[in-house]
């Protein structure tokens, strides 16, 4: 539930009538872009230092660059000076030679700084990715349970992504336009220093001009990127939801709210348009004040004979050559500032620890028999909201262990516990006589089995699918494992059979056949002791016959947790523990529940008047 | 491929005369800009080597006057075509919108989601640059050649001749790096599009991924496409790396030609120094706009393909007949099958389907995965349309109804209850957005929402959807149950709508509903025998057909495909009496 989304939204509406009716509602992200910040700067520059070979190479292959960008227009210079106004053959052949070698360097080395910086660049994005999706991999259930699985993914993909530019040409690119600037700069005063200064006083008034310019661009193109995100929630929501819309007939109202955020798009983006389009002529105006500035003065030193005419032509492709680094400085600058609001949001992910993890003694736990011991175990999974309190059973090997009670009970709670996705905060978990939280992590999940109400098909073929855990199964053994559980009719049955591909999701298949799978999957996997989390989806009865076989076999000499809503799972089991707000309220057999006349017996004889 | 463009043509028609104005002002543009090397031939010709320095200031004021101008006229162009762009955009948007809220069901049995929004976002972007700034680049890359090229004929003609003898060879390699880059390109999208749905896979099956502690090989799946997608922009770089410093290269042999050719003119007093420093200057001015060539060229294709993918969806065709659409009173509620069948693909999913609905009365549809109880239901609402036999609502053939003034007066309760991200109450009135807030409560209150609703610490202000309050499977469905019955529908439609609901809440559901649907009529598709016994009429469906009919006790009697259904879920009562208990219950009974 995000307080945000709602404050914000309370701002907008300007009143409750509003906010109730509102056709849709659709939280902004977080802040997009930050201001300048040195440690997160100098973190992600910290993502560079494992390729120094590759940096150093970039570099001087930069400077390579460098050097003809900035002795090139010398060259031509001295070639009118003093080959062409002096007539001199040789000397004109001899500059028309160097410059030939020149560019051929130039053009190695160009090549040479797209490749080698691409490829540093391509590396740390690689690299930060990696390393992000390993880490996330690591991260403990309650991350997950805490936030929708887009927001995750827009980080591992849309941010890592929106710092390849800074990385691939922005690092080098203003190294390469700093030097560049400075190598005119000290060129063009060794040529002449009264002609610099005249010439370069705008400077000063261009970078604040375009300072200024440049941080109403950036908050311009900050409303843009808002109101695009908007757009494109509501388009994948409202595809989503179309055949409730065409059914609803809600296409008009929904096309006013659509043209509206377009309307506006459209208006936020002019906007910005008109923001940025005028930098590139402002730099071309200050050019040309300063060329005005340059012959102005220029033509008065050569009547005095302080410069030559090529010193002039010289200094005036010098001037020409200033005015780029500036603009494309710019321009990393604004790429920075989006960088920290991405790497801010990546390296938060990298900075969260996982809440369960292996401690430093942990010990591989050996081969399980299926003992399983609550012992007084407490849990809450934020302050104040008590899930579980003071819960201890014993389950012995081979036992089916049914959980029953309503939705919020603690039945979930009891299985989030057992499979270690989080720790209990009080008591301890016991399999074998072993406390679960000093045994390493892979070691007891590799042995217990889980299958979940909501099953899900990984994209692949159905062989696949069964195989996923346990991948040294053979061919044969998959289809035993399906024929065990009573899939094996319906896979046989599917277009290309065992190599069916299922797409999204599983979406070929229905609900009761993908539990099937997983029945499969699990009884392939064959663990010790085995959790499950039966399917209250609508199932055709047929299908849910099979389900019954199948569970039946699956749940045969394995210390199995149920959590039950068939009454034939329940009534089959050793022992039914019945929770209510977070505590055992009754545990025994159905017998002896039922007998008991207790709350299990109320929620049984609750479903019964509707079936007479 | 010019096609894409007429075909579209009806978007940017309206804003033409924006890009012509725009046209016109880069073609004065792209002038001021030649006259800046044009000034500085006068420059050095007349002050530095004439010596006239009288004519110094005149000229240096031309430049920054020329610049000023050129200014003005360039943010007109480039801001105009940006409009342009935008205004093109703005309505190809709005179309594709309107358009997929009116595609045919069908359509949405095929697509991904992912794809369509691609198509929304990216493709419409790369359309809409051809048009921001595309089509301005272009023009600006002919006229600065065009121009320059005459204005180096009138300079020097031997120089201008020696500069076109190379426009070959850029010409040729802009195009093949073109050619090769395309496919680069759709590798790069390629393997980012792998990257992401494995990435997207792996997050929603997170649990899954844990139980079997399965973390190492979903690194290593990750890491494969990770890779693959590395290796494609280094493709692309390699391609990079041999065009761009070639490009580059022509560009600079080209001044030293000019030097060397030029110098000689100069020597032998063919030509003045000035006009060589002039020249040289209209060398440099037509280099960079050149090497963008393969890029400009690369937009203009990326457009066309994008342009595709847009007429796909806004060129779908309709499946169902509009011609006869004219009826829009109110419906009474009775349905009427005959001879009804419906074929996808080479398969008929339904055939031969006859019945007739009165209005009050509850048809429940029963059978197995498949067997075309869904379909059948869609052909009420007239989602598709049958392909033979003929479905008639209150005596009038379907196709005469106007489709939506049908759906208005037909609920649907869907399989799926898909929430919207707003409040509750909105979600509610969907179908009626000016509801009152009494009626909303009161349908909450039929589909048995109200209370849950009123115990949210936000009651009907909560919001839901994709980013909002987690509501159970059973909570959704009943909220969108109460959207369905807020429509006051002459017929409702509940496809397995209260399948996650307990059979207690389901029947007194029920209850309320036959009290509000009375004197209309109501189908229930639904796998539990509890959830449509009472129904005045069931039908069975198996393979499309329907194989039994009558009411629960008629097909009880008749021991067909009804009563062995029923058999296999009351299988257990015996079981359940043998341990003793009097009650008795479905195996499918749900506890908690």
């Amino acid at each position: 539930m995000s307080v945000n989304a709602k404050e914000q939204v309370r701002s907008e509406a300007s009143n409750r009538e509003e906010l109730l009716r509102a056709p849709f509602i659709y939280r902004d992200d977080e802040a997009l872009e930050k201001s300048f910040q040195f440690t997160l700067m100098k973190r992600l520059a910290s993502y560079m230092r494992p390729y120094p070979g590759l940096m150093a190479a970039a570099f001087c292959a930069t400077l390579g660059n460098l050097a003809v960008t900035l002795i090139a227009p010398y060259l031509v210079g001295r070639t009118i000076d003093t080959a062409i106004a002096h007539h001199r053959v040789h000397a004109l052949l001899a500059y028309g030679a160097i410059l030939i070698g020149l560019y051929l360097l130039n053009f190695a080395a160009s090549s040479f700084r797209i490749y080698l910086t691409n490829q540093l660049g391509q590396r740390v994005i690689q690299g930060l990715r990696r390393e992000l999706f390993v880490h996330v991999q690591g991260l403990s259930s309650d991350f997950f349970d805490a936030r929708p699985a887009g927001s995750i993914l827009v980080r591992i993909l849309n941010d890592v992504n929106s710092l390849q530019d800074l990385f691939t040409n922005g690092v080098i690119n203003s190294i390469t336009n700093l030097f560049t600037l400075i190598g005119i700069i000290a060129i063009m005063f060794s040529l002449n220093w009264q002609l610099s200064i005249v010439t370069l006083v705008v400077v000063p008034f261009m970078f604040m001009l375009s300072l200024r310019l440049t941080i109403q661009i950036r908050r311009a193109w900050q409303q843009v990127r808002l109101r695009l995100s908007r757009i494109n929630a509501h388009l994948a929501e409202g595809i989503q939801g179309m055949r409730v819309t065409e059914s609803y007939v809600r296409q008009d109202e929904n096309q006013m709210f659509f043209e509206k955020m377009n309307r506006d798009y459209m208006a936020t983006f002019l906007r910005a348009q008109r923001w940025s389009i005028p930098f590139g002529p402002l730099v071309d105006l200050t050019g040309a004040l300063g060329s005005a500035l340059l012959f102005w003065y220029g033509v008065h030193l050569l009547h005095n004979g302080v410069v030559t005419v090529g010193l002039l032509v010289a200094f005036a492709n010098y001037l020409g050559n200033f005015w780029t680094p500036i603009g494309q400085l710019g321009q990393v600058y604004n790429q920075i500032l989006v960088a920290m609001a991405s790497s801010e949001r990546i390296f938060q992910y990298l900075d969260t620890q996982a809440n369960v993890v292996d401690r430093d003694d942990a010990i591989a736990l050996p081969p399980i028999k299926g003992k399983v011991e609550f012992r007084s175990v407490g849990f809450s999974y934020e302050e104040g909201r008590r899930a579980l309190s003071d819960v201890s059973f014993e389950a012995l090997p081979g036992q089916t262990v049914a959980l029953v009670g309503h939705t919020g009970a603690g039945k979930s709670t009891v299985i989030n516990l057992l499979a270690r996705f989080y720790d209990p905060t009080e008591g301890s978990i016991l399999v074998d006589g072993k406390d679960i939280a000093k045994v390493s992590l892979d070691s007891l999940r590799s042995q217990i089995g889980i299958v979940l109400q909501d099953t899900f098909i990984f994209s692949g073929t159905i062989m696949d699918n069964i195989r996923y855990g346990n991948p040294a199964a053979s061919d044969e053994e998959v289809k035993a494992a399906a024929r065990a559980v009573y899939a094996h009719e319906f896979i046989e049955n599917l277009p290309e059979g065992y190599h069916t591909e299922v797409r999204e999701r599983g979406s070929r298949l229905s609900q009761g056949q993908r539990q099937l799978i997983s029945f499969a999957r699990a009884i392939l996997a064959d663990p010790r002791i085995l959790i499950l989390d039966e399917a209250t989806a609508s199932i055709d009865t047929y299908t849910e016959h099979l389900i019954q076989k199948g569970l039946n076999v699956l749940l045969e000499g394995r210390t199995a947790f149920v959590v039950a809503h068939r009454l034939s799972t329940i009534r089959d089991a050793h022992q039914i523990l019945v929770f209510d707000g977070g505590r055992i309220v009754e545990r025994g057999t159905h017998a002896q529940l039922m007998a008991h006349g207790g709350y299990y017996y109320d929620l049984v004889a609750a479903q019964y008047k509707f079936l007479a | 491929m010019e096609g894409v463009y007429r075909r579209l043509s009806r978007f940017y028609r309206p804003y033409l005369r924006l890009l012509y104005v725009s046209l016109g002002l880069l073609v004065l543009t792209t002038a001021l800009q030649l006259a800046y090397p044009y000034l500085l031939k006068m420059i050095v010709n007349r002050v530095v080597i004439g010596h006239h320095f009288q004519a110094l200031l005149p000229l240096s004021a031309a430049i920054l006057l020329a610049s000023m101008v050129k200014g003005v006229f360039n943010f007109s162009q480039a801001y105009l075509a940006q409009v342009f762009g935008s205004k093109t955009a703005f309505d190809l948007r709005n179309a594709l919108y309107k358009k997929l809220n009116h595609q045919p069901f069908s359509y949405y049995d095929n697509v991904h989601t992912g794809d369509l929004m691609s198509r929304m976002t990216a493709d419409l972007d790369a359309f809409r640059m051809f048009f921001a700034f595309g089509i301005n680049n272009l023009m600006s890359l002919g006229l600065t050649v065009v121009l320059g090229i005459s204005m180096m004929l009138t300079m020097n003609w031997i120089l201008a001749l020696v500069l076109t003898a190379l426009m070959p060879i850029l010409a040729v390699t802009a195009i093949r790096f073109d050619r090769q880059l395309h496919p680069v390109f759709q590798a790069v999208r390629r393997t980012l599009g792998n990257l992401n749905s494995g990435v997207q896979e792996n997050l929603m099956g997170m649990r899954t991924v844990k139980s079997f502690a399965k973390e190492s090989f979903e690194i290593d799946k990750f890491n494969e496409r990770n890779d693959a997608y590395y290796g494609a922009n280094m493709q692309a770089t390699k391609l990079w790396r041999k065009f761009f410093p070639f490009i580059e290269l022509v560009g600079n042999i080209g001044v030293v030609l000019i030097l060397m050719v030029g110098g000689w003119l100069v020597m032998s007093s063919h030509m003045n120094l000035g006009d060589l420093v002039a020249f040289l200057s209209v060398v440099w001015y037509m280099i960079w706009p050149m090497s963008q060539l393969g890029f400009f060229l690369n937009n203009w294709t990326q457009a066309t393909a994008a342009g595709e993918r847009l007429l796909e969806i806004l060129e779908y065709p309709d499946d169902l007949d509009a011609s006869d659409e004219q009826i829009s009173q109110s419906v009474q509620g009775k349905v009427e099958f005959r001879n009804v069948g419906v074929k996808m693909g080479d398969k008929w999913v339904l055939s031969d389907i006859n019945f007739t609905a009165e209005p009050g009365q509850t048809i429940a549809l029963l059978g197995l995965t498949g067997a075309g109880k869904t379909t059948l239901t869609s052909l009420i609402a007239r989602f598709r349309d049958a392909t033979e036999g003929e479905v008639l609502i209150d005596g009038i053939p379907i196709r005469s109804w106007n489709r939506h003034a049908l759906r208005s007066q037909v609920g649907v309760a869907f399989q799926d209850p898909f929430l919207f991200s707003t409040t509750i109450f909105a979600n509610i009135a969907y179908g009626r957005p000016h509801a009152k807030v009494e009626d909303v409560r009161r349908a909450a209150a039929i589909a048995d929402a109200a209370e849950f609703i009123d115990e949210l610490p936000e009651g009907y202000m909560t919001l839901v959807g994709e980013r909002g309050m987690g509501l159970s499977g059973g909570q959704k469905q009943r909220v969108a149950l109460a959207r369905a019955i807020l429509l006051n529908p002459s017929i409702l439609i509940l496809d397995d709508a209260t399948s996650a609901v307990d059979m207690e809440t389901e029947y007194e559901i029920q209850q309320a509903l036959q009290k509000v649907m009375a004197g209309r009529t109501t189908f229930i598709i639904a796998h539990r025998i509890s959830s449509l016994k009472r129904a005045d009429q069931i039908l069975v469906l198996d393979g499309g057909r329907i194989v039994e009919r009558g009411t629960h006790e008629e097909l009880l009697a008749s021991h067909g495909l009804y009563r062995h259904i029923f058999d296999m879920q009351f299988q257990d009562f015996a079981s359940m009496n043998d341990s003793g208990e009097t009650a008795q219950t479905g195996t499918e009974g749900h506890i908690g």
